[in-house]
């Protein structure tokens, strides 16, 4: 293997130098947000130091290297995802979730009529369920789940039927809760064979191991920047330059129009047309500084670092903790992400996290907007832990030590 | 006293695994349902009031031990109470519960009226430090509120 180095990783990080409760911080939570490197925060902070104008329209020089910053980044970002169509299809905005809102209200409204189908699935993340709810308001969607089975993967069984009538397959790369990794490329050519459009949230993936649009053969995709070591605020909504023709406009005003007169306005074409106002320049640049840090390191090294992390991480909490301790997700083969739901039988997610605080340990307590999924476990939440290509088995140590004293405490 | 057993008290454990007035009452006694969206917690609260009293309250619900034994010793501190006494309580369980951050001045002899006033209540007041956990405790207070508005 290159030169991966996760120990090299930390010391790039300066929110791990942090001693919370006077213990050295323990960070568990980067499927909720990563921690940006230093490269990261010194590229936005050199852009607002010398560099910061407003993009595009500008003549002056700022004004010029602000606009080649975040055109820079949009390049970037297509590179990093080997994006048919290049730079044309990559749309900023200010998270996934936005991204999600882009599709169903743009794309949806245009394309989707009463009765047609959307296929998600039961470990999605509300920001793929809820914009579809909305949408059904005002079209009579028929918005149908590919069940979850027991071991926590997709029930495929039914997935013909599934499919019938269906106009887009929208579906997680991978469950933010379970660590579930989809077989996204298959059911893309499935959905295309029933003539579906296919999306992908790939804020769980895109920064634990390689994505390539061309080979996935996919039709959108979204994520965003702060789950791949980049700063929060900017995200990604990404699809084919020809759909995003056919794609009216979302947001309204400034910079996403080509004209606009009294008696009305054309939108711009492209890209512009999305990205009405000033947009998130120091973000993308922090973005494109990260897209560089995850090239570096090798996005095939940084998932074989969260396999290796993780399948450790499982076998010991069910050595030391056996029957005590449930991981909910698939602990039977190796090719999982580096998130560990937990449920520990008699202590709440909410009171293990307070006692994982105690000792400088950051876990996330709760649903993960991904309250479908939990009803489907006939869980409330789960303690969810996660790693990030800093995570040592360190961390493990001092998790499995928290878990330790919480079982004590709460007997 | 380390943070954690400040927060935990005996008392709140004690009532965390022993939970007291568990279960539903059936009609008339009215039915209120609280939710915390951000943690999942549930909880419905069932109150009979007859003459000005709350005669009888039963909690089920699922939460952590903070939103449980909230709930519970709520409901030893309510039943049998008049519906002003209730209310009094109520107002000075949120009292506590808005000293957002900081511990309580026990030399203080308002705050210590107060407190020994409210009984095991007072063992909640550890919570009031931990800002994300006062809605853990006030989800059951919260709930009663509303099941009293109703009845
Ligand atoms: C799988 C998945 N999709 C979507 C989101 C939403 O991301 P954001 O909150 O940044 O919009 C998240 C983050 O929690 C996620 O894990």
């Amino acid at each position: 293997m290159s030169s991966f180095n996760a120990v090299r990783v930390r010391a790039d990080i300066p929110a791990l130098t942090r001693h919370i409760n006077g213990r050295p911080i323990t960070y568990l939570d980067s499927g909720a947000s990563s921690l940006p490197p230093r490269s990261v925060i010194e590229a936005m902070d050199e852009y607002y130091r010398l560099r910061h104008a407003n993009v595009h329209r500008g003549v002056y020089q700022t004004a010029n290297e602000a606009t080649d910053a975040y055109e820079g980044a949009r390049a970037a970002v297509a590179q990093f995802l080997n994006a048919p169509g290049g730079a044309e299809g990559v749309v900023f905005t200010k998270n996934c979730t936005e991204a999600f809102n882009l599709l169903a209200k743009s794309w949806g409204v245009a394309n989707l009529k009463d009765g047609d189908v959307v296929l998600l699935s039961e470990m999605e993340h509300h920001a793929n369920i809820v914009p579809w709810f909305q949408l059904r308001e005002s079209i009579a969607l028929d918005i149908r789940f590919i069940p979850v089975t027991d071991d926590y993967e997709l029930d495929l069984s039914n997935i013909q039927e599934l499919l019938q009538g269906v106009k887009l397959l929208s579906l997680t790369a991978m469950s933010n809760v379970l660590g579930t990794i989809n077989p996204v490329k298959d059911l893309a050519a499935l959905a295309h064979a029933h003539g579906a459009l296919v999306a992908i949230d790939a804020s769980q993936s895109v920064g634990h191991m390689p994505t390539n649009l061309v080979d996935l053969d996919i039709d959108f995709m979204m994520f965003s920047g702060h789950k791949m070591l980049g700063p929060t605020g900017i995200g990604v909504f990404w699809t084919r330059p020809e759909i995003l023709a056919t794609m009216p406009p979302f947001l309204g005003g400034g910079g996403m129009i080509a004209d606009v007169r009294t008696d009305g306005y054309t939108p711009a074409t492209g890209f512009t047309r999305f990205e009405a106002g000033t947009p998130m320049i120091a973000e993308a640049v922090g973005l494109h500084a990260a897209i560089r840090y995850l090239e570096g390191l090798g996005l095939d090294n940084v998932h074989a670092h969260d396999q290796s992390l993780t399948v450790d991480a499982i076998s010991r909490i069910n050595h030391q903790f056996s029957g005590r301790v449930r991981i909910i997700g698939p602990t039977a083969h190796a090719q999982r992400g580096g998130v560990l739901s937990l449920d520990v039988e008699g202590v709440h997610p909410h009171d293990i996290a307070q006692v994982l605080d105690e000792i400088g340990v950051c876990v996330r307590p709760g649903h993960h907007c991904a309250k479908p999924l939990m009803r489907r476990f006939g869980l409330a939440a789960t303690a969810r832990a996660s790693f990030g290509p800093y995570s040592l088995t360190l961390d493990t140590d001092v998790l499995l030590e928290g878990l330790q004293r919480a079982i004590t405490f709460f007997g | 006293m380390s943070n954690l057993e400040e927060l935990y008290k005996e008392i709140i454990l004690d009532h965390y695994r022993t939970p007291r007035n568990r279960g539903e009452l059936p009609p008339p006694a009215s039915k209120t349902e609280g939710f915390n969206p951000l943690c999942g917690d549930e909880l419905t609260v069932y109150l009979d009031v007859t003459d000005g009293v709350v005669s009888d309250i039963k909690i089920t619900g699922h939460g952590c031990s903070i939103s449980q034994a909230s709930s519970s010793l709520m409901s030893v501190a309510v039943k049998g109470k008049t519906l002003a006494e209730v209310s009094e309580v109520l107002s000075k369980f949120k009292n506590m519960m808005t000293l957002e951050g900081e511990v309580v001045d026990l030399n203080d002899p308002s705050n210590r009226e107060v407190l020994r006033s409210l009984g095991e209540l007072a063992a909640l007041q550890g919570v009031a430090k931990f800002p994300v956990r006062i809605k853990c405790a006030t989800l059951a207070w919260n709930t009663l509120s509303q099941g009293l508005e109703e009845n």
